[in-house]
Formats: C-alpha cells, structure tokens, sequence
C-alpha cells in the first residue's frame, strides 16, 4: 500500500499498523536507496518512534489526524529540529536547526511520520539534482538518468516507493520539473498559499514547498494539511482555503481549458505529442479549448536568472562562518568569510550568487535587476488576461523526458532551458502542478503541466484528476 | 551665540543630523524577543535575531505606532510604505542584510521647531532593525581589525529603530545641541524611546560643510561616533575649523566618513566615498507593504501628548517669561510645568512658583501646590522677602508641605516697611566707605558688598532688591 490517502483511512481504522506501514517503506529503502541515492538522512528510529506513538493513539480511540500513518520524506532545506538540515551544501556542515518549520508541525500534528530528509541540487539551485555536494540522485525508472530537480530527492524517493509523500520546494520549477521526470504528481500551489517559516530560502519570492505524490488526490489531501496563513509567514495568505479533496470529485464539464499559442519552442517531440493527447483528453471529458497568448512567458527564463540569483546573493550572505555551520579558518574576520564561502558552496551556488550581487550592483540594477522585475510585473498581467478567457492552461512540464547523467553538466544554459516552461507560474505567483501522462521517448515518464489563477487550486486540481483517470 | 557660531571669516556652517533612536517596544521589530537593555549577552534571541536559515520576519504593530507617533510629532506626513534590504558583511550583522526602509519610509516632509521657532526641516523618519553589539578584544583600540577575537551579544540585533534624517538646515553648533535637546524632549513626551545617548538608544551622525553664504554648499563630512549632547557641538566646531583650514590653505574637502575621538577631541578618516559599501538595496521579499489606515494614524494623532513647545509656550504665557527662556525649558524638560499651573490654579503666583520650582525640586515637586501658592501670594504682597522665601520653601519641604504663614511667623519673618530700610542703607554706607566708593565710581561688585551689609544690619529681613534701587538713588 502507498497511497497516502488509503493508508491513512487503514490507520485510523485501526485495520493497519504504521507501524508496518513504516518498516515496508524502510524495507524499500533498504533495498534500492543504495543505488538511488534519494536521502541525505532516512531518520529509522524516529519514524519507527513516532509510528509506535500513533499506533498507540489509535488503540487509546484518539485520531492521529488526516495522515496518520503516512510516511513524508522532506527537501532537506526544510528545517527539523534537532534534525541536520543540510540544503545539500557544505556550508550547513554540522547544523542542526532548533526549530521546526511550520510545515513539519503541520505534519505532526496531522499524524504524518517523517521519513527522511532528501537530496536535492545545492540550496535548490539546479534541474537534475547532479549539484548535491552529496552526490546525485538517480531516477527510479532509469539509474543512468537524472531524477530532475532540485527536488529531485524527493521525487524519486515516492517514485521508488520509499515514501508515500515527498515535499519539495519550487522556485523555478523545482517541484514540477522532477514530478515530471520521476513520474509522480507534483505541485506547486499559489505564493503564499503554503507558509515558508523553516523553508531555507533560495529566491523568497519565488520559493513555494509543495507536495510530490503518486496520486492526484494525495497531493490534495497534503495541500489541504499543509495550507493555510501563517501568522509566522507575512507572505502566507490569510485567508482560508477550501478543501482540494472535495474539490476534485467534481469533473471538468464545461471547463475552459487555454492553449497558449506563442509558447517558448524546444520542447522534444514526444513530449509535445503526450500534451496534445493531454488537450484531448479533456475535451472528451467535456471540457472546452480555448486559444489564449502570453507574449511575455518566453522571457520568464531571462528574467527569472536575474531576480532568482539576486535574491539568493542575499539570501546566502548569512553563510559567513561567523555563527553556525562551516568555518574554515583565516587570519582575520574577512578572510575567513572568503575561504569558508569558498569551500562551502559548490560551482552552481557560486555562479548564481555572483550573478545575483552583479544584477543588483549600483550602476547595473536598472539594466538587470529593475528590467526583470518590469517583465514579472509583465507575465503576471498576461496571465491574469490569460485567466479571463482561461479557467487553466496546459503546457509541457518539461522539454524532455529524464536525461542522463552528464548530459547538460558542462552548460548551464542548456539546464536553464529545462525549466522554461515552469519558471512563468513562479514568476506571477499562480500555482502550477506537473500530472504523469503516459510515457515518451525510452519508455520514461513524460509530465503535464497545469497551471491556474491565483488561488484557482480547486480548477487545477480538477483538471490534474480528469487528466489522471484518462492516463489510466 | 552668533549665527556663524563663532567661524573665522564669512563662512558659514551647515549641518544636517541623523538620530537613530531605539523604540521602546515590548518585543523586537521582526520577533517576539524581548527588547530590553542590559539584560545577559545573548539571552534575548530567537532563529529570527539569529537570522537562522527559514526564519522569515514578521513585523512588529506596536513599532509601526511608535514610529508613526515620531513622525506626527515631527509634523511629517504617514504614509503607505515598504521595506528593503541593505545588504553588506558585518559579524554582528547576523542575515548579513539589514531590514531598512529605502525609497518609501513611513513618515516624511516634516520639522522640527527649536526653542525659538526656527524651523529645521525633516527629511523622513523610517523604520529598521539594529545590528548586534561586537566588542573586540587584544590589539589596539577596540576595532575589530587587529584585534585578538570579537565577542558578539545578539540580544540588540532586531531592536527597532526609527532613524529620523534632518534636511541640511543647521547653520551652528548651538542649533545642533538645540536640535538634539528639542527632538529628544519630543520623543520621551510621545513614549517613542528612552532616548539615553549614554545607553546608545539615541545615536547621532552628523553631515558637516561649510561655505560662504550665497555659494553652493561645500564637500560634506558625515560624523559618527557622538555620543552626548556636549561632543555633538565640540565635533560639529572641530570639524567646521578642519574643513575651513583645508579650504583656505588651498586644499579640498574629501567626502568621506569620520570618527569623532572624544578623548583627542577631533575626527578621523573612517572610510573615504570610495571605500563605500554598495548596499545593493532591494524590496523585501519577506515582508509586505505597510499602508497604515486613515483611521489608525487619526488614532495616533488623537493619542499624541500635548508635546514640549506647546507645553513652553502655555507655562510661560501663564508666568510672563520668554518661551525660550531658561526656566521654562528647564521646568518643562523635568515635566514640573502642570504643576507650576496648580499653583496658578490654587490662587498663587506663577512666576513665583516657576522660579522656586526650578530652583528647589530636581524632579517631581513634594509640596501641595496650594502651600506653594499661599507663598507666593505672600512673596507678591511684599509679605516675604525672596530670601526669606528660600527659606520656607526648605522648611516646606522638609516637612512635604505646610502653611507658609505659620512658617515665616515661627522665623520670625515680617515686612520690613521701606521706610525704615532708608536709616540702615545710610548706616551701611557710612561703615562701608571704600565700598561706596568703587560703588560711585561704577565698579557693579561694589554693590554686593553694600547690599550685603544692609541685609546683616536687618537680620535678613530686608528685601534685596528694595536696598539695590536705594543704593543706585542714593548714588544718583
């Protein structure tokens, strides 16, 4: 059993153990995960404690909460107290943070068992998970392939059967991009439909955690868990949302569904093939497609290698050797900032922050920085438009199907392009999911994404399950 | 003083200041940590104070109103405002970026009155977070380069400050020392901050240029590192004095940063413009803009105390004294001035009243106002002299109040009728002949001498200043 859904309802049933539920996912981990590589930490005897304590919740006629049972394996740039949370980087060397994100209290007080915490590309900043300082992840589906990223970890760890639910982090596409590759339904809701307290930041503006799950209805199921304001989070929005579960049960009858005509081309073309078999399929189910145009999403990809990058320059200054983490020492205090920051981030890391301080450097940050916030301002407009004669849109989740290892490592460009259908959604803010749709080029999963207006979670969702019970 | 404040030549200073005050918030701008001062190094601390990674600032409505109540106070307009990050390195800088307001602060276009209503301009008044507090160890001076190892007490780290930006229209020291003595006044009446340079909740900056008047404005110098009212007016004089030397002696000022050295009494070069950080200012992406509601800042404005000018202005139309007179800032700095009015009220006399208050009480006056008041009535009747006067006040004030007539009768103080003051100034004068010499002669010490004895001869029953009109017709 992996469904999170049907677990969860055997749990508080009292008809299965989690204790069982844990030692089968353990078992998976035992056998695959040397070879995978999802886990910087897979957490035994926490989650066999905390499976033990939720059994007993349950004998004593007490309930766990909608995930009883149901074992998550969390990014590792998610903080767990106590927990090393390492955001894949050495410069987190030897951190344990002592607090939990409002997320993992989510999931406690939900009856959720923490599994693991999972790799990922270096502070979130790459599409195939190749920019762990740990070592890659490896694709369920194909170990020579990339499991995508930078939730890559994640990803891979549901697609394996190590965890019934992986969350992740999407800044650019970091969730979508390996749900894609991995085969699982991944999604990244509205900005500040998910609070980030004990998110470690890449771009705060972009960031958004979300759920990776093999069925449309878990991802509801931990959406309708995790949502919702925090008084922690002064970007969380405060209002209340519905149910995603509920949502669902209801078809895509009469629905509007956009094909964006100007899309960015370079998508292979079995990719392309799976989304048009996606847009039929919701016609057959009743929907309605509608031709929309959003001229500025092909310059989301220049844009969002501006903002992103900024943001993260300050967003990682804090790593100075000074309070926690890595220090390598130096004679005096600027030194050590250098030679610690030296050997604490990684290649990928490096790059961006020095883009990232170039953009916003007196003198360039009307031409970088300032001109990628007027495209935002921009692409967010057009979506709305968009959203006017559109309840969702389809596109690709991804130009290509998992690659190999390797294949893009000595050109960040061409792993730039890997998120350029992605980066829009993030950009303006409106929530996007990635839904398996079949199978492309190899045999290898291919993803669709849907994306929706602000808050439209509901549609989106009911698009995703229509697409889910034709791809079955 | 002189508008010039004492500069050779026809240069002329100007100066425009920048305070930092703490707020006086239960909690810090971002977090739920205490804000308090001189608590254990550390204790006062949170992932947010810390700038763990994931921690994400929430911000703080009781500052939001502290702040808004400088700047109604300061006459500026509240407004719909955002916040930035300054990014740059610093070990006590714990996110390495402080959280400030850049382009839209919360207050802006206001003054300041000094004492004698001239206006000096305010810029803005906006919001951010203070640093932490290194202290330095081995080496030389205290600074972090050189030094053996830093010790850093986070427990400062996220305080809230309002930095509150002058316009350039200080033209002297004094004004510069009346500036800062007015602006704190301002902020202890509305509750903002404690405001104790000597604490550090009140910091001042100043930028210094001179110039001849009619001219551009000269190279600026900013001074950090002033740290009482006095050294404001020392600093600001000793680096006017530099930059005239340099001008006159050819040379140019070079804009730059400097510490003013209390010990040496001068400044020195911090860091040229050159050397300046690029802070990299962009819109926080952790927080979201604050427009304050016509109705909240009605709230702030309703709330505001009646502040010190006003306060001046109404203690000193009640006594007949200048606004900017010494009694009346000196009274209602030490937030003695209602009480002054009670005794009004009580039937006394104001003037009266101010001068003992000022003089006898260091803080709140532990007299009834209406014992106060029965004085005073009798001082302006001629009943008491002002000597005599002194004297029951102490008396009143030993015993936390009591009837001022019962008092000067158990001292046996009575009028001395004017008339009988005439034989004793006459026999003063004749026992005194050198002193009533130099006395005719115009030497102005002489007459205290004079007066002196005729008070003895009266056993301090005379009134002093009926003996000084008739030495002055005696020598006329």
């Amino acid at each position: 059993m992996s469904d999170a859904l049907e677990i969860a309802a055997a749990v508080r049933a009292g008809s299965l153990k989690a204790a069982d539920v844990v030692e089968q996912h353990l078992a998976a981990i035992d056998g695959r995960e040397p070879e995978i590589h999802a886990f910087n930490l897979v957490m035994v005897e926490q989650a066999r404690e905390r499976a033990a304590a939720i059994d007993a919740m349950v004998a004593a006629g007490n309930d766990p909460g909608p995930l009883a049972g149901v074992p998550v394996a969390l990014k590792d740039n998610m903080c767990t107290r106590g927990v090393p949370t390492t955001c894949s980087s050495k410069i987190l060397d030897g951190w344990k943070p002592p607090y939990d994100a409002t997320i993992v209290t989510k999931l406690a007080d939900a009856g959720a068992v923490v599994i693991g915490k999972t790799n990922l590309d270096e502070f979130a900043m790459g599409s195939s998970t190749e920019n762990s300082a740990f070592g890659p992840t490896r694709n369920p589906h194909d170990t020579s392939r990339v499991p995508g990223g930078s939730s890559g970890g994640s990803a891979a760890a549901v697609a394996a059967g190590f965890a019934s639910i992986g969350l992740g982090s999407d800044t650019g596409g970091s969730i979508r991009q390996p749900a894609a590759l991995c085969g699982v339904v991944g999604v990244k809701p509205t900005y500040g439909y998910v609070s980030r307290y004990g998110l470690i930041a890449f771009a705060s503006s972009l960031d958004q955690i979300g759920p990776l799950t093999n069925t449309v209805a878990d991802s509801a199921l931990m959406l309708d868990v995790i949502g919702g304001h925090d008084p922690m989070d002064s970007t969380s929005i405060p209002v209340a949302h519905p149910s995603l579960l509920d949502a669902i049960g209801e078809g895509v009858e009469g629905m509007r569904v956009g094909r964006i005509t100007d899309l960015p081309e370079g998508a292979d073309p079995d990719v392309l093939e799976r989304t048009e078999l996606a847009f039929d399929a919701l016609r057959d189910a009743g929907a309605k497609i509608v031709d929309v145009e959003v001229p500025a999403f092909t310059f989301g990809l220049t844009a969002y290698y501006l903002i992103a990058p900024a943001e993260a320059s300050s967003n990682l200054a804090r790593y100075d050797g000074v309070r926690y983490g890595l220090r390598v020492e130096a004679p005096d205090t600027n030194a050590m900032y250098g030679v610690t920051r030296a050997a604490g981030f990684g290649d990928e890391v490096k790059r961006r922050v020095m883009l990232g301080t170039y953009a916003l450097s007196a003198g360039y940050y009307d031409a970088y920085y300032g001109k990628a916030l007027k495209v935002r301002r921009l692409i967010h407009d057009e979506f709305e438009r968009a959203y006017q004669h559109a309840d969702v849109l389809l596109t690709p989740a991804s130009p290509s199907v998992a690659f190999p290892f390797g294949a893009k490592g000595d050109n960040p460009l061409a792993m730039y392009l890997c998120d350029v259908y992605t980066i829009p959604a993030n950009l303006s803010g409106h929530p996007g999911m990635s839904v398996p749709f079949g199978t492309g080029a190899d045999g290898l999963p291919v993803g669709v994404q849907v994306l929706a207006g602000t808050l439209c979670e509901p549609q989106m969702f009911r698009a995703a399950a229509a697409l889910e019970r034709a791809a079955r | 003083m002189s508008a010039f404040d004492g500069l050779p030549g026809d240069w002329e200073l100007v100066v425009g200041l920048e305070v930092h005050v703490e707020l006086a918030t239960v909690t810090k701008l971002f977090s739920a940590s205490p804000n308090r001062f001189g608590d254990e190094p550390n204790t006062n601390i949170d992932p947010v104070t810390l700038g763990l990674p994931g921690a994400l600032p929430v911000l703080n409505r009781q500052a939001v109103e502290l702040a808004m109540r400088i700047g109604l106070a300061l006459n500026c307009t509240v407004q719909p405002c955002t916040f930035h990050r300054k990014n740059y390195f610093y070990p006590d800088m714990p996110k390495a970026y402080q959280i400030s307001q850049y382009d839209q602060p919360l207050n802006v276009d206001g003054f300041l009155a000094l004492p004698d209503g001239t206006r000096i301009g305010i810029e803005r008044a906006h919001m951010e977070e203070d640093t932490g507090k290194s202290t330095h160890f081995g080496g030389a001076g205290g600074r972090i380069h050189g030094s053996d190892y830093s010790l850093i007490d986070f427990n400062r780290a996220g305080v809230p400050l309002v930095e509150i930006v002058s316009r350039p229209d200080i033209r002297s020291a004094e004004q510069a020392r009346q500036y800062v003595t007015e602006l704190r006044a301002i902020l202890l009446a509305v509750g903002a901050s404690d405001a104790k340079m000597e604490e550090g909740s009140m910091r001042v900056d100043a930028n210094v240029s001179v110039h001849k008047p009619g001219t551009e404005f000269g190279t600026r110098c900013e001074i950090k590192n002033v740290n009482s009212v006095r050294s404001i007016g020392r600093a600001i004089e000793y680096e006017a004095r530099r930059q005239i030397d340099l001008l006159e002696g050819g040379d140019k000022v070079r804009q730059e940063t400097r510490h003013w050295d209390e010990g040496d009494g001068r400044t020195h070069t911090l860091r040229s413009k050159e050397d300046a950080d690029d802070y990299r200012y962009f819109l926080e992406p952790d927080l979201v803009p604050v427009a304050p509601s016509a109705e909240w800042i009605a709230e702030v404005r309703a709330a505001l105390p009646m502040l010190p000018a006003a306060r001046r202005a109404r203690l000193a139309e009640a006594a007949g004294v200048a606004a900017d007179s010494e009694a009346a800032m000196v009274v209602v700095d030490r937030g003695q001035d209602d009480y002054v009015l009670a005794v009004g009220d009580a039937g006394g006399d104001i003037g009266r009243a101010l001068v003992h208050v000022k003089e006898a009480w260091a803080d709140s006056p532990s007299v009834p106002a209406a014992d106060l008041a029965k004085l005073t009535t009798m001082e302006v009747a001629g009943k008491l002299t002002a000597t005599q006067a002194k004297t029951v006040v102490a008396e009143l004030i030993d015993n936390d109040g009591g009837d001022a007539e019962a008092i000067a009768k158990a001292k046996g103080f009575e009028a001395m009728a004017a008339d009988s003051l005439g034989p004793l100034v006459d026999q003063a004068i004749a026992e005194n002949g050198d002193a009533w010499a130099k006395f005719c002669a115009g030497e102005g010490k002489a007459m205290g001498a004079l007066v002196g004895a005729v008070m003895k001869l009266s056993q301090g029953k005379a009134d002093g200043k009926a003996v000084t009109a008739l030495l002055n017709s005696r020598r006329a």
